[in-house]
C-alpha cells in the first residue's frame, strides 16, 4: 500500500502498550500512516492538525465525548466527520463494544476500507485484554507465593518445623477449611500481627 | 422471580434515584436484580443503550431526543418514562473572569441578564484588547448544559459560537481544567461546581434555575422497543426510581442518601459536598458565601419526575435554534414523543393531572415557551444559526 492511499489513522488512547500493540498490527497490516495521541488537553486541536481519516478511542477514555462535539458543525473542521455505526453491521458494533474500542470515520473513506481496520482493532484490543488478565494473575499468583513463603517462615520458627512440615501443615488445613492454601497463609500473617 | 437488569450511569448526582432504588433495595422489591454499571462517557451509555448492553441508563435528556431523531449518530427511537434530575446544573467562573464580570454588572449579580450584558463587556473588552476569546466547557454537544449556557450568553448580546469559545469537556476534568486556565468557566452538574469552589479556583455564577424555573437535564431512559416488549418491568423500575426519589427528597434521610452516592463505586467524592446538593445549600465562593435554593436540583419533588413533552418540545427548539437540526413538525412530534407522562402514570398508578398550562420552561428572557409555536418563539431570539 503506497502512502497516499493508506488512510492515516489516529489512535487516542492513554494506554501507551495497548497503542503499541495496535499500532504494531495496523503497520504490519499496510496501514503505515498512524499516529498515536496520548495527550488529552487540547485534544480536539490535534486531531484537527493531523486531520486524519479514522479515529480510533478506547472505550475508557472519557474523552470520546470530546470527539462527538465534531460532528456539530465546526469551521475548524475541514469535513465532517462522522461515526462508523451503521445498523447493517451490528455484529461489527456489538464486538468493537465489546472489545473496548470505538472507530470513527471522515467522511469519505469507503466502509470496505475501515471494515479491515476495525477488525484488527477489535482483534489487538482482546488481545490486550487477555495480556492485561494474564499479567494480573501472575501478579496475584506472585503476591500469593511471598505470603506463603513469610507464613510458612512463621511456622517454622514459631512451631519448630522444617519448611516441607510447614507447607504440609498449611496445605491440609486449607483443605480441611476448603480454603485456599493462600487465605490461611494470609490468616497466619494476620495472627501472627495480632499477637505481636 | 426476579429479573436482571443492566443500567448504566455517570457518577453524577443526578444518578441519585437509579443509585439509592439498587442500593437501598427498592428495585430488588419490585422483583429486579439491578447491576449498575458506572461509565466514562456519555457517548458509552448512549452507545451501550442502543446496542442492548444496557436494559436502561440515566441519560442527558437531549441525548434521549437526538437517538431518537437520529442526530449525531444512528437513530435508535428511545423513550423517557421519568425524570431523574432537574436543575442540577450550575455555571461556575474562575476567579479572573468572576472579577472582570463583577467589575462590569450594572445592579444585582443573581439576575442572568445582567450578569450576560456584563459578559457581552467582557467579552467586547477582550477583543478590543486582541486577548484570546473566553472558553467555556459543557459536556456535551446535546445536553441541557450547552442550551443553558447558549440562552443565558446569548440574552446579553453575546454569540456563543461567535464571541466565544465552546468546548465538551468530561465531567472530571472540567475542575482541571479551570484550574489550569484551559476554560474560563464551565456548565456542569453536581457535584462538580461545589468542588471547583472548594479547590478555591470557581465561583458559582448562576444555579441554573436562574435562568429556567424547569429545565429536565437527565432522564431514565429506555428503547422504546424494548419497552414495548417489557412494560411490567419497566412499570417495576419506574417505581423503584419513584420511590428511590422519594426518600431522597425527604430532609432527613438525606444524609443516608449522600452517603450512599458519596461510595466510591458510585460518584466517589465527599459526602459532606454531596449533601450540600441534595439540600440546595451550595457553597458559592471560595470565601465560604452559601447560596440556598429550593428551585436546585429536583429530584423527583413537586411532580419533577413526571415526563413532560412540552420539555422536550423545548429542548428539541434549542437543536434547532443552534443549527444542530432544522424545524420539521414530525421532528417535533418525534422529540415530544420521547417523554412519556403516560407510562409513568400507569406504573406510578398517580391520577393523571391535566396540563398545567403557563410557561414549562420559565425562561428568564424571551417570550413564554409554546410548543405548538416553535417557529414564532425562535424568531423572537436574535442571536442563533436557525433561519425561518
Amino acid at each position: 500500500m503506497s502512502a497516499e492511499s493508506s488512510p492515516k489513522i489516529v489512535i487516542v488512547d492513554e494506554s501507551p502498550i495497548r497503542a503499541a500493540i495496535l499500532e504494531e498490527g495496523l503497520r504490519e497490516a499496510g496501514f503505515t500512516r498512524v499516529v498515536h495521541i496520548r495527550e488529552m488537553q487540547s485534544l480536539l486541536a490535534r486531531i484537527y492538525a493531523e486531520d486524519p481519516d479514522v479515529i480510533l478511542i478506547d472505550l475508557e477514555n472519557p474523552s470520546r465525548d470530546v470527539l462527538e462535539a465534531m460532528f456539530q458543525v465546526s469551521r475548524a473542521v475541514r469535513r465532517p466527520i462522522a461515526m462508523f455505526v451503521d445498523q447493517s453491521d451490528a455484529a461489527s458494533i456489538q464486538a468493537s463494544v465489546d472489545a473496548g474500542v470505538s472507530a470513527y470515520i471522515v467522511d469519505g473513506l469507503k466502509k470496505e476500507r475501515i471494515k479491515p481496520i476495525l477488525d484488527l482493532c477489535i482483534s489487538r484490543f482482546n488481545a490486550f485484554s487477555k495480556l492485561q488478565d494474564e499479567l494480573d494473575r501472575t501478579k496475584s499468583a506472585l503476591e500469593e507465593r511471598k505470603v506463603i513463603d513469610r507464613a510458612k517462615g512463621i511456622l517454622m520458627k514459631v512451631k519448630g518445623l522444617t519448611e516441607d512440615e510447614a507447607y504440609v501443615l498449611m496445605r491440609s488445613t486449607a483443605m480441611r477449611e476448603k480454603k485456599k492454601i493462600g487465605e490461611i497463609a494470609q490468616s497466619i500473617l494476620t495472627a501472627s500481627e495480632l499477637l505481636k | 422471580m426476579t429479573t436482571p437488569l443492566h443500567i448504566g450511569f455517570i457518577p453524577l448526582v443526578d444518578a441519585s434515584a437509579l443509585i439509592v432504588a439498587v442500593d437501598k433495595g427498592f428495585a430488588a422489591t419490585e422483583g429486579l436484580d439491578v447491576t449498575l454499571v458506572r461509565e466514562v462517557s456519555w457517548s458509552n451509555v448512549r452507545d451501550k443503550l442502543n446496542i442492548g448492553r444496557f436494559d436502561a441508563a440515566h441519560l442527558l435528556a437531549p441525548v434521549a431526543i437526538a437517538s431518537s431523531l437520529g442526530l449525531g449518530h444512528v437513530k435508535v427511537p428511545i423513550v423517557a418514562p421519568f425524570n431523574l434530575g432537574l436543575n442540577g446544573n450550575a455555571i461556575t467562573v474562575s476567579p479572573a473572569l468572576h472579577a472582570a464580570i463583577m467589575g462590569e454588572i450594572d445592579g444585582d449579580p443573581r439576575n442572568p441578564l445582567l450578569t450576560a450584558q456584563a459578559l457581552s463587556r467582557v467579552v467586547a473588552a477582550r477583543r478590543k484588547a486582541g486577548a484570546e476569546p473566553l472558553t467555556f466547557g459543557m459536556t456535551f454537544p446535546f445536553s441541557t448544559h450547552n442550551y443553558q449556557l447558549r440562552f443565558w450568553m446569548a440574552a446579553g448580546g453575546v454569540d456563543p459560537d461567535e464571541d466565544v469559545h465552546l468546548v465538551v469537556l468530561p465531567p472530571p476534568y472540567m475542575v482541571d481544567s479551570l484550574a489550569n486556565g484551559h476554560v474560563d468557566a464551565f456548565c456542569v452538574g453536581a457535584p462538580w461546581n461545589s468542588v471547583a469552589v472548594d479547590l478555591g479556583i470557581g465561583h458559582i455564577l448562576h444555579f441554573v434555575s436562574d435562568i429556567l424555573v424547569s429545565a429536565v437535564e437527565k432522564v431514565l431512559a429506555v428503547r422504546q422497543g424494548w419497552s414495548e416488549k417489557n412494560p411490567e418491568v419497566l412499570a417495576a423500575l419506574v417505581r423503584a426510581a419513584s420511590r428511590a426519589a422519594h426518600f431522597i427528597e425527604q430532609p432527613e434521610n438525606r444524609a443516608e442518601a449522600a452517603g450512599i452516592l458519596a461510595k466510591p463505586e458510585y460518584i466517589g467524592v465527599d459526602a459532606e459536598v454531596i449533601l450540600r446538593t441534595l439540600g440546595g445549600r451550595l457553597k458559592v465562593s471560595p470565601d465560604g458565601t452559601i447560596r440556598e435554593s429550593s428551585r436546585y436540583l429536583l429530584v423527583g419533588r413537586e411532580g419533577a419526575a413526571r415526563p413532560d413533552p412540552a420539555q422536550a418540545a423545548w429542548l428539541y427548539a434549542q437543536m434547532v435554534r443552534w443549527g444542530q437540526t432544522t424545524m420539521r413538525p414530525e421532528a417535533l412530534k418525534a422529540a415530544m414523543a420521547v417523554f412519556r407522562p403516560d407510562l409513568y402514570d400507569a406504573a406510578t398508578g398517580q391520577p393523571v393531572r391535566a396540563a398545567s398550562g403557563g410557561d414549562p420552561i420559565g425562561a428568564f428572557a424571551g417570550p413564554a415557551f409554546n410548543p405548538d409555536d416553535i417557529a414564532g418563539h425562535l424568531a423572537a431570539f436574535e442571536i442563533g444559526r436557525w433561519k425561518p
